[in-house]
């Protein structure tokens, strides 16, 4: 119990990764919140990446954290600049509105 | 080790409860603030598992960028949040089973996860390499060698988000007047001005 192991971790990480998941559900209508469930899972395969990086000794996964970090900033910015193009043109961001392109 | 448990217990327990307010709050505001809640939780996590330079830049990206960008964008956006919860409910059910058999699969993966016995050799950057650095040190020294395309690359990819985010936000308003330098040195006084004789007493 009061041996933090490596399964600590990845219990917490999968729980995390659920709750992103159960999250895109619950607010299927509200994009940011949807991209914010997307930081939230990617959170947690850092959690991962460092918790493995640390009980096998290698730095791998550390420089591969600041890589998933990298994109996730990019991705958040680019995600967030359609957001606001998107309701510039439309006056909303539910998700059902984006659908002007289907045929 | 027993303040060792139990900080991590407190990291992990406040993680879990802030991320779970991030998806389940009424006002997308409180939800950022969860966010930077849950990103400060687990920089405390990381630095518990000795990777102090990845829960730094932890704070400095997740919490001074993104979070920040989140809050940005919805406060600028002019939406009424309570109509876009409107009929959520009706996909909570699937959603709950979804996660949950989710959450079962991982956890019997990983629940009991043991290495194999010879790990050891594969190892692509062993931390004892770097006996007496620090954690910042050391990572340093396997990314810009091992790593430096990659390193370069993910720079590129920032670089492009960058271009890609203006480019997508920038808008010509055609309204509006705008000073136009190189337009006002290329006027020249023969194009604009005419000279007219004018008798005295007559007018134009």
């Amino acid at each position: 119990m009061f041996e933090v192991g490596l399964e600590h971790y990845l219990t917490l990480a999968a729980l995390l990764f659920t709750i992103g998941v159960f999250g895109m559900f619950l607010n299927r209508k509200n994009v940011i919140v949807i991209l914010m469930s997307i930081e939230l899972m990617l959170l947690a395969v850092n959690i991962n990446f460092v918790s493995f990086s640390a009980y096998l000794d290698d730095l791998v996964g550390q420089v591969f954290t600041m890589f998933i970090l990298t994109v996730a900033a990019a991705e958040a910015a680019i995600g967030l600049a359609i957001l606001v193009v998107f309701f510039r043109n439309k006056g909303s961001i539910a998700v059902e509105d984006i659908s002007s392109m289907r045929g | 080790m027993i303040i060792q448990a139990l900080a991590f217990y407190l990291f992990a327990g406040i993680l879990t409860l802030s991320s779970l307010m991030v998806i389940t709050a009424r006002n997308p505001v409180h939800s950022v603030l969860f966010l930077i809640l849950t990103f400060f939780n687990s920089a405390g996590l990381f630095i518990l598992l000795g990777a102090e330079f990845v829960g730094m830049i932890m704070v400095i990206v997740y919490v001074g960028a993104v979070a920040v960008l989140f809050l940005f964008v919805v406060m600028m956006l002019d939406i009424s949040f309570a109509d876009l919860r409107k009929g959520a409910m009706q996909y909570v059910p699937i959603g709950l089973f979804i996660g949950a058999v989710l959450l079962t699969e991982l956890v019997l993966v990983y629940g009991a996860w043991q290495f194999a016995p010879d790990v050891g050799l594969n190892l692509a950057a062993p931390a004892m390499r770097f006996e007496d650095a620090t954690n910042a040190e050391s990572l340093g020294q396997v990314l810009y060698t091992d790593y430096v395309l990659a390193f370069q690359l993910a720079g590129l990819i920032l670089f492009v988000a960058m271009v890609g985010a203006i480019v997508l936000t920038l808008r010509k308003r055609p309204s509006v007047r705008k000073q136009s330098v190189a337009e006002q040195q290329r006027r020249k006084a023969e194009d604009v001005l005419e000279m007219h004789k004018i008798t005295p007493g007559t007018g134009i």
